[in-house]
Order: structure tokens, then C-alpha cells, then sequence
């Protein structure tokens, strides 16, 4: 791609920054303002909270795929943050696994 | 001896090393922070229920500091842009807001923290518990400093009583004004990390996210400032070192992106 053509896309792409700029501010404050509505049973948050990391992943993913370019990114880097979400998959799992009581074995050595 | 692919792409791996080297990097953060938030995840569920604080944060500053990092991460964007425009002026006064903005996010932490290190948890020998602030603000006072300096009672401002767990510390009324005689008290701690999980958590969190930022800010003025030389003789090299740096802020944002739903708001 010559320098030129470089410059023009980048243009382009700045005014795309500007409205994902708006989007995470929007973003915020709907954030800010759902925390103060209550969803699910009384007692729970769990649908509040799903509600919260829903948009805030909507946030990440306008940073990660356009401020940091990933939705246009190389292969190797793709290849890199896969192995990343691999990983990060496994010990979130290892973490949701060691909290169901059948394996919390210093809770069930308290034999006399 | 040149360094090879500072600005030229690698043939193998479709990247200069810089971009390579970053990612890379970035990975392993990942990493170091999802150990954490598992962890937060850990105690959280791990805690009795109705037990977890919440409403500790003050939630307007923790806002302002998000949209304050919003605000540098697009800025960092917009700088890099210029750059590819050829508009090093533009760069230059966007990545003066980008430092700028760090340096807000940080005086605003700053004041957050101050506001937890003053603040008490106070127990007496009676079993009264109360939150509140001593009167002058001193910050890390104990019930040992307090028989050191031979303070026989001091002045304390009770917090508002509780309307509901959600609103512990700032709610309702406060009490009056009171004056505590030192031997009557069998606790007393300020709100540092050592008071209770959640404030162990979030200062883990937060200073290991504050720390970050002003690695990143740091990085980021010595490119803008005294690095800068580089646009004049290597132009290419000196972009790909901006977008590089700019990388590494998207993510410090990133991790604020989750930080403040979860820590601030649930």
C-alpha cells in the first residue's frame, strides 16, 4: 500500500474512532445508570451482574477491534491471543470448578 | 549492528518485532490479570452472604476516571493517526492530552485512596462498632499510635447509619460529633487493605492497574518528548514506537473497562 493510500485510510478511519469514542462514553453511563435498577429476585444479583460484563465487553471489543486494530490485525497475532483466551478460558474454569463443593477438599479433611 | 525490523515488516511473521514483542507482552497481562479477577471472583463467592461491602467506592469519581481513560485511549488513537497523516503537531498535542489525562486519572485515584486511609472502623470495649473519620484526618492511626502519642480520647464523626447494605457508609443521617476516650477502644483501623477482603482486593487491583498507568504515561512522554528527535530521522520507526505505547494504553483501559463495573458498581 503506497503512503498515500495509507494516509487516505487512516483519514478515514478517524472519524470511525471519533464514533466509537461517543459509543464508550454512552456506554458508561448506561453502565452507571443500570446499576441502579435491580433485575432478577430479591437477594440476587446475578443478572445484574451478567448485565454489567455484557456491556462492559461491548466496550472492550470497540477498544481491542478498532483502537487497537485486532478486527484487521496479522495471523500471528491471532494465533497469539487465541492460545491467550485458551488459557484464560482454563483458569477461569479451574477457578468456577474448585468452588463446587465436591472439590473443596480442605473442607472435607476435617476428619477427627 | 542495525536492529533489524524496527520499522521494516518481518517477512515470517507479517509484523515489525516491536508489534510482535507487544502482543506478547499484552498476553501475559492478560494472564497476570485474570489471576487477579479470579481471585476477586474467589472471594466474592467465596464470602457468607450479605456479607460483601458494597457502596464503599465513591462511584461519580470512579465514573469521571472512566471517561478519563476513555478519553486517552482515543487520543492516543487520533495521535497515532496524525502521525500517518504526517501531522506531527496534531500528534503532539494529542498525546499532551493522553499525559494529561493520566496525570488526572492519577490525582483522582490519589484522593480516592486518601479518602479509604482516613477513614475508620472503630470498635469499642462495649462491642459498639462504628465508621467514620477522626477529627483532623490523620491517616493510618491505630489504637497503638494513639497510646503512643498519649492521647487519652480524640474527636470522632460517625458515618450516617446504614439505610441498607448497598448504601453502607453514606447513608442517612449522621450522628453527632462524639468525643472517645482511648481506653475504650478495643479497635481501631483505618479502611486500608488489611480491614477487609474487598478492600484487600480492590487496592490489589487498583495499584496494580495504577501502576500501569504511569509506566504507560511514562512511556508515552518519553516518546512525545524527549524521543521525539526520531520523527526527523526515522519517521516510520517513530510511528510504529507511538502505535506500540498507544497498544499498551488501550489495554490499561481495557482492564479499567472491567475493574469499574466490578468493583465500583456490584
Amino acid at each position: 500500500m503506497s503512503d498515500a493510500h495509507d494516509a487516505q485510510a487512516v483519514k478515514a478511519a478517524v472519524r470511525k474512532y471519533l464514533i466509537i469514542f461517543g459509543a464508550l462514553i454512552v456506554g458508561t453511563i448506561v453502565t452507571v445508570l443500570v446499576s441502579f435498577v435491580h433485575f432478577g429476585e430479591e437477594g440476587s444479583n446475578t443478572i445484574n451482574i451478567l448485565v454489567a460484563l455484557a456491556i462492559a465487553s461491548v466496550k472492550a471489543f470497540l477498544v481491542a477491534g478498532y483502537f487497537m486494530h485486532l478486527i484487521s490485525e496479522r495471523k500471528m497475532i491471532y494465533g497469539i491471543l487465541l492460545a491467550t483466551v485458551f488459557f484464560f478460558a482454563g483458569l477461569m474454569y479451574l477457578t468456577v470448578w474448585s468452588m463446587e463443593p465436591v472439590n473443596l477438599v480442605h473442607i472435607k479433611a476435617d476428619v477427627p | 549492528m542495525e536492529i533489524p525490523y524496527t520499522a521494516k515488516i518481518r517477512p515470517d511473521t507479517g509484523l515489525y518485532n516491536a508489534k510482535l514483542g507487544i502482543w506478547l507482552f499484552l498476553a501475559s497481562e492478560i494472564m497476570l490479570f485474570g489471576a487477579l479477577f479470579s481471585s476477586y471472583i474467589l472471594l466474592r463467592v467465596g464470602a457468607e452472604p450479605g456479607t460483601w461491602p458494597q457502596g464503599l467506592l465513591n462511584v461519580p469519581l470512579g465514573t469521571f476516571n472512566t471517561l478519563v481513560l476513555i478519553c486517552s485511549s482515543v487520543t492516543v488513537v487520533l495521535g497515532w493517526a496524525a502521525l500517518k497523516m504526517n501531522q506531527f503537531n496534531k500528534y503532539r498535542i494529542y498525546q499532551g492530552i493522553t499525559i494529561l489525562c493520566a496525570l488526572i486519572f492519577m490525582v483522582v485515584k490519589s484522593f480516592e485512596y486518601h479518602d479509604k486511609f482516613v477513614h475508620y472502623f472503630v470498635r469499642l470495649n462495649d462491642g459498639t462498632e462504628m465508621n467514620g473519620h477522626i477529627e483532623g484526618n490523620p491517616m493510618f492511626m491505630t489504637l497503638a499510635k494513639l497510646k503512643q502519642q498519649n492521647k487519652a480520647e480524640f474527636v470522632f464523626h460517625p458515618d450516617a447509619p446504614k439505610a441498607d447494605h448497598k448504601e453502607e457508609g453514606n447513608a442517612g443521617v449522621a450522628h453527632a460529633t462524639m468525643t472517645i476516650q482511648t481506653a475504650d477502644v478495643r479497635k481501631l483501623e483505618s479502611w486500608g487493605p488489611w480491614h477487609n477482603t474487598f478492600l484487600a482486593i480492590y487496592f490489589t487491583l487498583t495499584a496494580l492497574h495504577a501502576l500501569h498507568v504511569i509506566g504507560g504515561a511514562l512511556v508515552i512522554f518519553m516518546i512525545w518528548g524527549p524521543l521525539a528527535g526520531m520523527w526527523k530521522t526515522d519517521p516510520e520507526r517513530y510511528t510504529n514506537r507511538v502505535e506500540v505505547s498507544g497498544l499498551f494504553w488501550h489495554f490499561v483501559d481495557l482492564v479499567w473497562i472491567f475493574l469499574f463495573p466490578v468493583l465500583y458498581l456490584l
